[in-house]
């Protein structure tokens, strides 16, 4: 089998000494949460911190608080830590950055509150791997790329990419940047949410909106500094919103994304939008906003013809390039597909039938 | 007990495996082992200049370092191409292909050190298709072959076929692709090797076929095989993918000769897509004339076959594209022209159908528009032409029973075929398909007239019965079936037999599970043994009760009197009186295959004691907005001959659909072609089970199995296959049904939503409502046809243009260090 590297690992027990641990050479040491996504890269030899600093043994960042009340979610290890840095207003959520994926999908108040997080949770992955991976992993999770997730042996034969020890991009060899691709399913729909993240340093905290976390570039594709642990999520109230997450992958368990939409909105009593939020995913080196196709929605009520109108504006942003699964044409044509879906199901419509076809699940 | 044949039972090696205790090659564990670790090549064809193993060697913890220079002698399964070192001595020929290896304290330890072997390529040309490899004959990638690139190319002839298809009302004239795929065992190959203290050799490996294995070791190494001994450990799957012996197999045994200690090694995943010896990718035209009522009157038939880097099975493989199409419809003229070449991939082989999945979907799919065009239902057409039972095909192979129109009779009643074909709504749709395959392959691979299959049988003073033979347990049943065929004859419950296989120091040999040929082979070899143990029971019982030998019973362990139940012995009392009156009670029972008819070079590829048939529907639910593919439910009806166990036979039946399905809707061994101008590479695209996409639960769809009994003389209690068969139908019918549900074809697999939606647009926009190649290429160089008359127009089997050779050959001895020298 495939070996793990050699590595120093640390177990802090608290987001102080881990920032401590962190910053002291955060070059080359790395964060391990559920390890799903790190462990892998590191026995392909994708990623070679020297020092991997665990955040399993934090309580503190496995909490869910809804409402201003803390739940400790399960299988978090350690009673209640600190509380966290910050209460969330009326409705709104705090979600620590280890909190399983599993632990997630189980919270009831999630999936009445913040449907679409469910959502995504849900499909992230099969039941193993979300059992591991947390919310925090899965918004820092590595730009994917089949030229790069593959094997030392393998990248050698290609003499590598520019990701990882090699120069050029295979995707598009005259391309000046990664074109690896953003793969999270919770990013593009926590965006869609207007999330914000907390991020602390030994050398203090800060707090920007998700859209600010990322960057579309397939290497630099976090705007986090390295000495900076993900602490937790903040979703703000969701009061009068609705919200929905459309996937497309293969198959019904296990596979990444490779295009999705997002997408959240307020709408009033007859129907009209107040609000909206349309994010794709998996098109791009990070989630990407389509405010076009929000401008048309805002003020109007969810026409078939506006749905058209505004899915070809979401149809339009995505840029899929040959590196996942599927054809990137038949990828950017699914995008229609799947903003149609989201927006009439945001407007009511009973999708089932087309969920169950696309997700193996009516979710 | 008799009454075990054709009971739903508990398969006998259940409880291990669902307990965790099964022993698989990776669990086998012995004091001082080291563990070894392949360095693979990193280009796809090129000279080796040279290799500096130096650093690697002075590593700590590395005890040996072996290179080419250590195998200088070739092995391979097939006799006609020995073609594999276990090290590449001087080129590399695919991206995998091994060249050195480390044996170290551990796997990391041996892990870190391949990478310090240094090694100096020169890049050759690199052959990425069959185009190239047809358009290039320098360099040659082998030094051998039919001509430069061409590996094999063969062209038969049963009858005037031009004229009976210029002659027809209609000809269809298609061109089909049938993508590679790999077989995905759960299991990656693992082998241990050990010197036994007295200076043997042990191997424990994953392989299903330990006879083949041990044949190479002996030629690799220049050893005796009777030095040699071979240990199938249960496999954790195969599907063909085991059926070679491996370079991983030959370097631990070398290693652990010289090291004098236990080796082990563990593929990687991605090592067991380098070995892989999967389904070919074929590129198919058939040209067909058939009657205005659907009656064929000659197929044409060409395929070209990417073999990859090696030979493996290739040339059966090629044959087997062709051999079967007659044995499932009745076709009075026939031309076949398979060409298999090499490309710098790793080698295709024998996967679960070895050779006719990729013929089956080309006909099948072209029946569907045959059918179209008549206006005929596709099952009615199928009815219409199904080859005749106990009958001899144009090109020799002898039919035993069909069950195939009652398969048909079944699906079509079973899925509402009637009422649904054509009349579902735009998107939902039903598509037909039939198929044949092989029980056994008539003839061994190794030229000789020994069985193909022997068991022994030891029972003692307990009551305690051994079966012993060289069968291997791959998660088809094979011990189940061994057991249950003694058991049935003895009168004894299949978990009062203990059964050894796979061990070639106490076993007899059983060619391997490959060619769905163990319950067939084995299971007549085990009747054989068991019944001849009976009869020196019955003998001795018949003394002591006093009775004639006809009435004494076995049931239910005990040996009675048949008129007076109550009159008899336990079963172990019958061992006891028995060996009081002979001594020590061991039979034997071997299996050889009935000769074939067909006297023509390349006829040894097809004939088989049995064929087993197969119908299956396929609906699917396609969005006729995205070309999204959905398939909700498949009916399937198999003429399993007879049932032994029908938990098992199920079991294969549905297996077979979900690896049909897989790869009908998504599974590509598919490789990436760097841009020529920046670099030579060529990499399978995705080695990964992640990327590398086959179906999961969640995909499987519901799936409704009739078994058919058409009890056929040639198997054990009337039993065929049913390990590959029900596989093949899958593919096509699920085309057909994509057809059904929106009106396009795809006549490729795997059938995606892309293509799906491309045919959709291109119908949309006037042009061809298809998606598929469009041309088979002009330059294959065809040899000579042989010209062989068909046994209905006076034919003996023979071709009419083959020189009479007498045969100079001398008869494979069975095992020896000289075996399978090229011929």
């Amino acid at each position: 089998m495939m070996r793990l590297p050699a590595f120093a690992y640390r177990a802090p027990r608290t987001v102080h000494e881990a920032a401590q641990w962190l910053s002291d050479s955060p070059g080359d040491t790395m964060l391990l949460a559920g390890g799903t996504d790190l462990l892998p890269n590191m026995k392909r030899r994708q990623q070679m911190p020297r020092t991997v600093v665990a955040l399993r043994g934090i309580a503190e960042l496995a909490a869910i608080v809804s409402g201003g009340r803390s739940v400790e979610s399960e299988g978090a290890g350690e009673p209640s830590g600190p509380t966290p840095a910050r209460r969330p207003g009326a409705g709104g959520t705090v979600i620590g950055a280890a909190v399983t994926l599993a632990a997630l999908v189980r919270d009831d108040r999630i999936r009445a509150s913040i449907p679409g997080l469910w959502q995504a949770a849900i499909q992230v992955a099969t039941p193993h791997l979300r059992n591991m991976g947390t919310i925090g992993g899965n918004l820092c999770l590595d730009t994917r790329c089949t030229y790069y997730d593959q094997s030392f042996e393998w990248r050698k034969a290609i003499d590598f990419c520019m990701k990882k020890d090699g120069r050029i991009c295979w995707v598009a060899t005259s391309s000046p940047r990664c074109l690896a691709v953003s793969s999270s399913d919770t990013a593009p729909m926590l965006q869609a949410l207007d999330a914000r993240v907390r991020l602390v340093s030994a050398s203090g905290q800060r707090e920007i909106p998700l859209t600010a976390f990322y960057n579309n570039d397939g290497i630099q594709y976090l705007t986090k500094r390295a000495d900076e642990i993900l602490t937790e999520v903040i979703v703000p109230e969701q009061d009068g919103w609705r919200s929905t997450y459309w996937k497309l992958r293969r198959r019904g368990s296990f596979d990444f994304p490779v295009a999705a939409v997002a997408a959240a909105a307020r709408l009033d009593a007859e129907g009209r939008v107040q609000a909206v939020r349309l994010v794709a995913g998996a098109v791009s080196s990070r989630p990407l906003s389509a405010p076009k196709a929000e401008a048309l929605l805002v003020g109007e009520t969810l026409t078939d013809e506006r749905i058209v109108a505004a899915a070809q504006a979401v149809y339009e942003i995505a840029k899929p390039m040959d590196n996942t699964d599927f054809e990137l044409v038949w990828r950017k044509k699914m995008v229609t597909s799947l903003a149609t879906c989201a927006l009439r199901e945001l407007r009511g419509d009973d999708v089932r039938a087309a969920r169950q076809r696309l997700a193996r699940s009516i979710l | 007990m008799s009454g075990v044949i054709g009971k739903a039972r508990r398969r006998v090696d259940g409880r291990a495996k669902v307990t965790g205790q099964t022993r698989f090659a990776d669990d086998v564990m012995l004091p001082r082992m080291v563990h070894c670790k392949l360095l693979r090549s990193p280009v796809p064809h090129a000279r080796i200049v040279r290799i500096d193993t130096t650093r690697a060697a002075s590593h700590p913890g590395v005890h040996l370092v072996l290179t080419g220079d250590s195998f200088p002698i070739s092995y391979g399964v097939l006799p006609v191409s020995h073609d594999e070192h276990a090290l590449c001595p001087d080129k590399v020929r695919f991206v995998g292909d091994p060249v050195a290896a480390v044996i170290a304290r551990d796997e990391a330890t041996a892990a870190e050190a391949v990478h310090l072997i240094d090694v100096e390529y020169e890049p050759l040309r690199t052959y990425a298709s069959p185009d190239d490899s047809l358009a290039h004959a320098e360099p040659r990638i082998h030094e051998y072959g039919d001509t430069g690139n061409v590996h094999k190319a063969v062209s038969l002839q049963f009858g005037d076929v031009d004229t009976a298809i210029a002659g027809a009302d209609h000809v269809f004239d298609d061109v089909f692709f049938f993508e590679g795929s790999t077989h995905l065992p759960i299991e990656q190959h693992a082998t241990v090797a050990a010197k036994d203290p007295d200076g043997k050799l042990v191997v424990w490996s994953s392989t299903q076929t330990p006879h083949y294995l041990h044949r190479a070791l002996a030629k690799a190494l220049q050893m005796p095989a009777a030095h040699i001994r071979v240990i199938a450990t249960p496999n954790g799957g195969g599907f063909g993918g085991k059926s070679d012996p491996f370079n991983h197999e030959v370097v631990v045994a070398r290693a652990a000769l010289l090291l004098d200690r236990p080796v082990k090694i563990c593929l990687t995943r991605e090592e067991v897509f380098y070995c892989h010896r999967g389904r070919h990718p074929v590129l198919m035209r058939f040209r067909t004339g058939v009657t205005k009522d659907g009656r064929i009157t000659g197929v044409d038939l060409q395929t070209l076959l990417d073999g990859g880097a090696y030979g493996s099975y290739g040339v059966a493989s090629t044959f087997y594209t062709g051999a079967l199409q007659t044995v499932t419809y009745d076709i009075p003229t026939y031309r076949f022209r398979g060409c298999r070449v090499f490309t710098n991939k790793p080698p295709c082989g024998p996967k679960r159908g070895h050779g006719t999945p990729q013929g089956r979907f080309g006909q099948e799919v072209q029946l569907d528009k045959i059918a179209e065009r008549l206006r005929m239902d596709p099952a009615e057409l199928r009815l219409r032409i199904i080859a005749p039972p106990n009958s001899l095909t144009a090109n020799y192979l002898r039919i035993g029973t069909i069950g195939l129109a009652e398969c048909v009779h079944r699906v079509v009643e079973r899925s509402g075929w009637r009422e649904k074909f054509r009349h579902l709504p735009l998107g939902r749709g039903l598509g037909l398909a039939c198929s044949s395959y092989l029980s056994g392959a008539g003839l061994p691979i190794n030229w000789n007239d020994l069985p193909h299959s022997g068991v022994q049988l030891k029972l003692d003073r307990s009551g305690g019965v051994t079966a012993f033979c060289g069968a291997t347990e791959i998660g088809q049943g094979s011990d189940d079936v061994l057991v249950a065929a003694v058991a049935e004859v003895l009168g004894i419950d299949p978990f009062d037999i203990r059964a050894v296989t796979g061990d070639t120091d106490l076993t007899p040999v059983d060619l391997g599970s490959y060619s769905s040929r163990v319950t067939l082979m084995m299971g007549n070899a085990a009747i054989e043994a068991a019944t001849r143990a009976r009869e020196l029971l019955a003998q001795a019982v018949s003394r002591k009760l006093d009775i004639p030998v006809e009435r004494v019973w076995f049931q239910e362990r005990r040996v009675f009197d048949g008129d007076a139940p109550e009159r008899g012995v336990s079963f172990q009392e019958a061992v006891c009186i028995a060996e009081a009156q002979f001594g020590t009670i061991g039979t034997t029972g071997s299996y050889t295959p009935p000769k074939s008819a067909a006297k023509f070079k390349g006829g040894g590829v097809g004939p088989s004691p049995t064929y087993s048939y197969t119908a299956a529907v396929v609906e699917v639910d396609v969005d006729p907005a995205t070309g999204w593919i959905v398939v909700p439910t498949v009916w399937i009806a198999h003429d399993i001959g007879r049932s032994l166990n029908p938990t098992l036979v199920r079991g294969q039946v549905e297996g077979s659909v979900y690896m049909g399905l897989g790869e009908a809707l998504m599974e590509e061994q598919a490789f990436r072609r760097l841009p020529p101008r920046l670099s030579n590479a060529l990499v399978h695209k995705f080695p990964s089970m992640l990327e590398y996409k086959s179906p999961t639960f969640l995909e499987m769809p519901e799936v409704h199995t009739d078994l058919v009994e058409s009890m056929d003389p040639a198997g054990p209690f009337g039993a065929k296959e049913v390990g590959q068969g029900p596989l093949l139908p899958i593919m096509p019918a699920l085309a057909n049904a994509v057809y059904d549900a929106v009106g396009v074809r795809i006549d490729e697999v795997p059938v995606t939503p892309e293509k799906i939606l491309k045919a959709l647009l291109q119908k949309a926009a006037g042009k061809p409502a298809r998606v598929g190649p469009a041309v088979f290429p002009e330059n294959i160089p065809w040899p000579e046809t042989l010209m062989v008359t068909p046994p209905w127009e006076g034919g003996d089997g023979r071709a009419s243009n083959e020189p009479v050779k007498k045969s100079t050959r001398k008869a494979d001895a069975g095992v020896e260090a000289t075996a399978g020298v090229r011929s």
